[in-house]
């Protein structure tokens, strides 16, 4: 106990002295999300030495083992740095699929040279990565890819298409699903290469969103050659990787928009309507979106009680439970029907695309809205995630 | 707060369980109501409920309690939700058990809380008025002080486990305007009063349910409950920690509900192939898991922030009555579609659930009810 309260004397100290002031107090502010990379620029020129002062530490991913570069910190200690890190309302230095995705990935099935080789990159925010999974005709059906890849010495070289890559544009490199045996079951002829974007024959073409980004992109691979110590566990044994990583992401997804909020900030929600809509007698002046805002926030709380649910009984020592299944479905949606009331609270002035009469806060919800469209459909949608809870844990027959 | 059951309420949940199970299935509550049982449940098995300690859960070791809390109450009343058993939980120790502890004389609790808690009395709570809704500090029921005690009159309406009970704190104006919270006084009187009437009613979900009447009934200001005055605050307390054990019976009863359906769902075979194997079946049990799923934990959270005395409890509580309300009514809504033509027999068991769960959302305020309260206490 007396170490705890310690450690966060001399984190708090540390951070006082050392974060950045521009930085401070924008932890619900999104545009403040930096994913590193060579490619990348960041949103604030302080970002660079906000990320670079927590990843010596290796608090970028605090909770990663030291050897790797990681803070090593326990439980207890990570939510006292994250406490500290709210207290001055710091945004996160380093964020992106390098840290949620395929770093957790690396440690469970990397050999030890892959595991020194890539994961202090990730800490340090050095390399960006993608996620090179879905193809033209490999969607929902995923198994169905035909990227191929064939061996050539101590290389694969590796034939087809990518899309829906998001950050193609801005990464470094790509993990992807690669078909190696096209003789056997669809599941079983897969394996989970990392690659370099930089190799010769790999072309990325962005695609525009409807939020008028251009996050995604197609990645076209022409004879490109991979050394076969870039495949993460055995050849034509990506699938199970590939799906364990597919948790990773799901758990990443389902808690979107759910940064930590700081100790002093109001509900995002609340003080738009507060703004737009104002109160009368105490109560928000117009009953239908009042009553709106108390089940999207009676949901809020349900849904980040089962979390905690999830958790608790973890940290018991039980297996996780069936309510796990339903984080990415339930968190998605919550999501979505979180936008869309705020647009109905912002009113008219939710509509600006860009440029004169409309404010940051109005321009960026616009954008927020149609970008959450694709939280049911990224990383598995909507019906795939009911088709998973019916078979797997209602044990429903096919 | 650690939304997990520690080891005491995992052998709890397994005792109540199994023993909910052995002595009431879901046909005993058949069997009560097509034999019409006076009382509407079993003196014998109450006792023996009380013998395992069940009733005493939530009071304090010097009332002869157990000093737990509402985590360990919510496990007993989910499994009594399960197969919607009658006893008087609800009645006897959330309404009466808790007012008298929290407010009743320490002659009071003596006379009456002791055998509430060794099953030997069964009391309840008489609040309700035709019309009045949702609103606990209305009613037209009045008490006029005369020397040394007060005389009521009015009438109460679906009072639980009124019928039968050994007596019925009732709540009454005193002083002040109907809806005010200060002026409302809490009554205990005893059923063989003068005056006093007890009629059974029959409700849609079979709960045992009465009126009651009071026509010149004297009670001596001894059995007055907490201050002459500040009955409609000890009422509030002790519905709102009624309120989440009713929503543990409602875990339970949407439970049941979801697994019917869910068997059901893996025996019936239509175009040669059971329908679970539908998609558009599949998608709708999967929506429903999710809901008592969410259920459960917020259940949990509020019984929790009842015992540590969250500053959010409040809103935990209207957060959890909110919920089962919605889910218990769609969760039995789905069952009865997805059983098909068997679902509205009244053979079919998923019936009972679909009525106790309209009940039971409309018991100590309904979705909507809370909802407001939860915006209302978020400052919006
Ligand atoms: C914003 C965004 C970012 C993304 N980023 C990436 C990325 O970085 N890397 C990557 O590899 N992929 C990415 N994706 C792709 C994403 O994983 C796919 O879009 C998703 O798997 C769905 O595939 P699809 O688009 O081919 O749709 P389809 O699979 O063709 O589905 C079309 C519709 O049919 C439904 N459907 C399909 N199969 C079934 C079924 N069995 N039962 C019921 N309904 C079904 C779907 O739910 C959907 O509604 C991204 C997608 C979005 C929207």
């Amino acid at each position: 106990m007396a170490d705890l309260q310690e450690f966060r004397q001399s984190v708090r100290s540390w951070l006082e002295a050392n974060a950045p002031k521009t930085l401070r107090g924008k932890v619900t502010d999104l545009t403040f999300t930096y994913s590193g990379g060579r490619k990348g620029k960041p949103p604030h020129p302080d970002c660079i030495p906000w990320l670079n002062m927590m990843a010596e530490r290796g608090w970028t991913i605090p909770f990663w083992p030291k050897e790797y570069g990681g803070g090593g910190l326990d439980k207890q200690e990570t939510k006292i740095l994250q406490e500290e890190m709210l207290r001055l309302e710091l945004p996160p230095p380093l964020s992106g699929m390098g840290i949620t995705m395929i770093g957790p990935t690396v440690l469970q099935y990397g050999t030890e040279e892959q595991k020194k080789l890539y994961i202090p990159q990730i800490v340090k925010g050095e390399i960006r990565w993608c996620q090179g999974y879905s193809e033209p005709n490999a969607g929902s059906d995923l198994a169905n890819i035909q990227t191929k890849a064939i061996v050539d010495g101590d290389d694969y070289i590796v034939n087809g298409q990518k899309i829906w890559t998001s950050g193609g544009n801005e990464s470094d490199w790509i993990f992807m699903l690669v078909r190696t045996n096209p003789n056997v079951k669809k599941q079983a002829g897969i394996t989970f290469l990392l690659c370099d974007l930089e190799t010769e024959g790999i072309e990325v073409r962005p695609i525009k969103l409807i939020s008028g980004a251009s996050i995604f992109c197609e990645v076209f691979f022409e004879d490109v050659r991979v050394p076969r110590n870039q495949i993460l566990n055995r050849v034509d044994g990506g699938w199970e990787v590939a799906r364990a990583l597919l948790g990773h992401e799901r758990t990443m997804i389902a808690g979107l928009g759910s940064r930590p909020a700081a100790p002093t900030a109001e509900d995002r929600v609340e003080a738009a309507a507060k703004k737009n809509i104002g109160l009368e007698n105490g109560k928000i002046a117009d009953e239908v979106i009042r009553s709106r805002m108390a089940q999207v926030q009676i949901d809020e709380s349900s849904f980040k009680l089962t979390v905690q649910r999830n958790s608790d009984n973890m940290k018991a020592g039980h297996r996780p439970g069936p309510e796990s299944s339903i984080f990415k479905i339930y968190g998605t949606e919550l999501n979505q029907r979180r936008e869309e009331l705020l647009l109905s609270i912002f009113g008219p002035e939710c509509l600006g695309w860009e440029g004169d009469g409309f404010d940051a806060k109005e321009l960026e919800l616009c954008r927020t809205w149609l970008r959450s469209r694709g939280n049911t459909l990224e990383g598995g949608s909507s019906e795939i995630q009911l088709n998973i809870i019916a078979k797997q844990v209602l044990n429903l027959p096919d | 707060m650690e939304l997990v059951l520690n080891e005491e309420q995992t052998m709890l949940a397994e005792s109540v369980n199994s023993f909910v199970k052995d002595n009431s299935p879901i046909t005993r509550f058949r069997k009560l109501r097509d034999e019409n049982d006076p009382l509407g449940y079993s003196k014998e098995l109450w006792k023996q409920m009380a013998d395992l300690g069940w009733t005493a859960i939530l009071f304090q070791e010097e009332d002869g309690g157990l000093g737990l809390g509402m985590a360990e109450t919510v496990i007993v009343t989910e499994a009594m939700g399960r197969n919607l058993m009658p006893e008087p939980y609800l009645s006897s120790i959330m309404l009466a058990g808790q007012a008298l502890s929290l407010g009743g004389s320490p002659e009071l609790k003596e006379k009456w809380l002791t055998p509430i808690i060794s099953g030997d009395s069964v009391l309840t709570v008489a609040y309700q008025e035709k019309m009045m809704r949702y609103h606990l500090y209305r009613g037209a029921t009045k008490a006029e002080k005369t020397s040394g005690a007060y005389r009521i009159n009015g009438e109460k309406v679906q009072v639980l486990d009124g019928n039968g009970a050994d007596a019925i704190i009732v709540s009454a104006r005193t002083s002040g305007n109907d809806g005010d919270a200060e002026g409302l006084t809490l009554f205990l009187v005893p059923k063989d009063t003068a005056g006093l009437t007890v009629i059974r009613q029959s409700r849609v979900d079979c709960r045992n349910l009465a009126i009651v009447q009071l026509n010149d009934v004297e009670v001596p200001e001894t059995n007055i409950i907490g201050e002459v005055g500040k009955g409609g605050e000890l009422l509030s307390r002790v519905v709102d920690d009624a309120t989440v054990a009713l929503c543990g019976e409602m875990l339970g009863g949407m439970s049941f509900a979801f697994d019917r359906m869910l068997g059901y769902m893996k025996e019936r075979v239509q175009f040669n192939v059971v329908i679970g194997s539908f998609q558009a079946l599949k998608h709708r049990a999967a929506r429903m898991f999710m809901e008592v799923e969410l259920t459960r934990s917020v259940v949990m959270a509020a019984a929790r922030a009842i015992d540590e005395n969250d500053p959010n409890k409040e809103i935990l509580i209207a957060t959890a009555k909110a919920r089962c309300s919605d889910a218990y009514v769609a969760v039995t809504n789905e069952a009865v579609q997805i059983l098909g033509g068997i679902g509205m027999t009244d053979e079919e068991d998923i019936g009972f659930y679909m009525k106790r769960a309209r009940a039971a959302e409309m018991a100590f305020g309904d979705a909507a009810y809370h909802k407001d309260r939860f915006a209302s206490l978020k400052g919006y």
